[in-house]
């Protein structure tokens, strides 16, 4: 693909697609989820075609989310590690909500929000998992005892809150930072924008690409 | 269910259910232990008059038929043989089904509205159309009472003869025990019934008879006497202390409104932030140029080297053109 040179590819058609998958699996299961949570969100279970179908899919859209996530997931453990400035970045909280980012270190590809957002997920998603199935009706839930069974709904209620929360955090982050969302739909940032949030990824592909050319 | 207008309780239901037909008379079924012979009539009563059909079940080696609560089967007889330290065996019959809790842990933990409601008089009824086959009132129960129907998903359990208690008439159960052990009426008469019985047990040496109604749930719309009642577990497990457990508590109680708030409050503090101290703006094209800058001016280290096998391929372009790296 023949990128012009002011850009930078941030997401591959493949990540992409994954996202924006897990995006809408996700919606749905949060809104299905919500329904049974709290009598005030009952309605919301209309989207997955009424309560009793909400209460059918709900788990089969888990599975889905989980596969999708995790496969996702296993392909950047390393580039959410706590990385150089991390540390700096995150003490600097005051700066980055205050938009004063002049001030900011450079750091990777992801900053530390977006490794706390992929932790809180990583998390979430592995315990919603598994209480998921000790509450799945009609097929496992028999099998696990009652007491059990109490202790995986709290659980999923919470961890299902952390998630939930979570992507509020990721959703806004996106709308705040511009060129952000043009990076999950279209793949590519523009050099400016990679030196400016990401300043050590910016150089590591830049790097990258100047010795493929001059090799 | 059989009567919308004296409901006191509803699942998954903020506000005030229909209720001005509630001048009635708290109702129990009280259920002498002492006085059940086992026969089962109540079983085959509940089936007649509810249209149950169960499957043909296995004998297990008990008088426990069928021998658990099913869909289909609302009250079993449990059958429990206790050797007492003297060394007495006591055959203890225990009719086993709904207790009709004044708190009742399914009604708590239901997610669907309406699928189950609390009489003012007391009977705790499952409206199985609105039922969503979750199971959560399983979950919530402290008796395991609520079973779901393989063949519809729906979750079942005795309704008290809720129909015919509504036109005037005692449960199946009771109309048709032969030994008079199980009894029907108002609360405050079935508890003055029992403290007579318990009375003439202690007569008959049994020190320990007392009746069981639970205060953990609230007291309870089933009720039994038991010759042991500072042992209730052993009559087929039931419990000594029942109450909703804290783990339903938690999950249906303060966690709801906190959680749902915290949501909210997080994308409320989103608009907030957004409308005070603005987006980070797409940074401005570098004017220092791109490609054909030479490192030293890019503000930054050039002598860095990536590492020489990076773990995730990052920097191993690997044969894909420049750029395509994630």
């Amino acid at each position: 693909m023949k990128m012009p040179r002011d850009r930078l590819i941030r997401y591959s058609p493949l990540d992409r697609a994954n996202h924006w998958t897990m995006a809408m699996v996700f919606v749905l299961l949060a809104l299905s989820g919500l329904a049974f949570f709290h009598p005030a969100f009952f309605f919301l279970s209309h989207t997955l075609g009424g309560p009793v179908w909400a209460r059918i899919l709900h788990p089969f859209l888990g599975v889905a989310l989980v596969l999708l996530f995790y496969a996702m997931a296993v392909r950047h453990v390393r580039r959410n590690l706590l990385g150089e400035n991390d540390v700096q970045w995150m003490r600097q909280i005051d700066d980055v909500l205050d938009n004063r980012d002049e001030k900011l270190p450079p750091i990777g590809k992801y900053n530390p929000g977006q490794k706390l957002v992929y932790w809180a997920l990583v998390v979430s998603i592995a315990l919603l998992l598994i209480s998921g199935v000790i509450m799945w009706r009609p097929w496992f839930a028999g099998f696990f005892p009652i007491p059990l069974i109490r202790f995986a709904s709290l659980l999923h209620a919470v961890s299902a809150f952390v998630a939930i929360v979570t992507i509020v955090v990721h959703v806004y982050a996106a709308i705040w930072v511009k060129g952000s969302i043009r990076a999950m739909t279209r793949g590519w940032v523009t050099r400016a924008w990679a030196r400016h949030h990401h300043g050590l990824w910016a150089r590591e592909q830049e790097e990258a690409q100047r010795r493929e050319r001059q090799p | 269910m059989d009567n919308s207008q004296n409901i006191i309780a509803r699942s998954a239901t903020t506000t005030a259910p229909p209720q001005v037909r509630g001048h009635v008379e708290e109702v129990a079924k009280l259920i002498d232990v002492s006085k059940c012979i086992g026969c089962k009539a109540c079983q085959v009563a509940c089936m007649e008059w509810n249209d149950l059909r169960d499957d043909v079940g296995e004998c297990h080696g008990t008088y426990d038929n069928p021998t658990d609560l099913t869909a289909n089967s609302w009250t079993v007889m449990r059958f429990s043989e206790y050797e007492s330290q003297e060394g007495n065996l006591e055959w203890l019959i225990r009719k086993d089904g709904c207790m009709h809790c004044a708190e009742p842990g399914c009604l708590t933990a239901c997610p669907a509205p309406g699928a189950i409601v609390q009489y003012a008089n007391g009977i705790v009824d499952f409206d199985s159309n609105h039922c969503i086959g979750c199971g959560y009132c399983i979950t919530g129960c402290p008796f395991d009472i609520p079973r779901i129907s393989p063949k519809d998903q729906k979750s079942y359990k005795c309704t008290l003869c809720s129909d015919r208690v509504n036109a005037g008439m005692e449960p199946a159960c009771v109309k048709t025990c032969p030994t008079n052990c199980i009894e029907f009426g108002t609360k405050t008469d079935m508890l003055a019934r029992a403290e007579k019985r318990v009375g003439d047990l202690k007569e008959l040496g049994f020190r320990d008879a007392g009746v069981y109604d639970p205060a953990g749930v609230g007291g309870t719309h089933v009720m039994y006497v038991l010759h042991h009642a500072n042992d209730p577990n052993r009559y087929a497990g039931l419990p000594k202390d029942p109450r909703i457990s804290p783990l339903v508590g938690a999950w249906k109680g303060a966690t709801k409104p906190f959680m749902s708030a915290i949501i909210g409050i997080t994308a409320f503090a989103g608009v907030i932030h957004y409308m005070t101290k603005g987006p980070k703006e797409e940074p401005e094209e570098d004017p220092r140029g791109y490609d054909d800058t030479p490192p030293e001016s890019l503000g930054y280290d050039a002598t860095w080297q990536p590492p020489r096998h990076a773990p995730d391929g990052d920097n191993s372009a690997g044969g894909r053109p420049p750029g395509e790296n994630r």
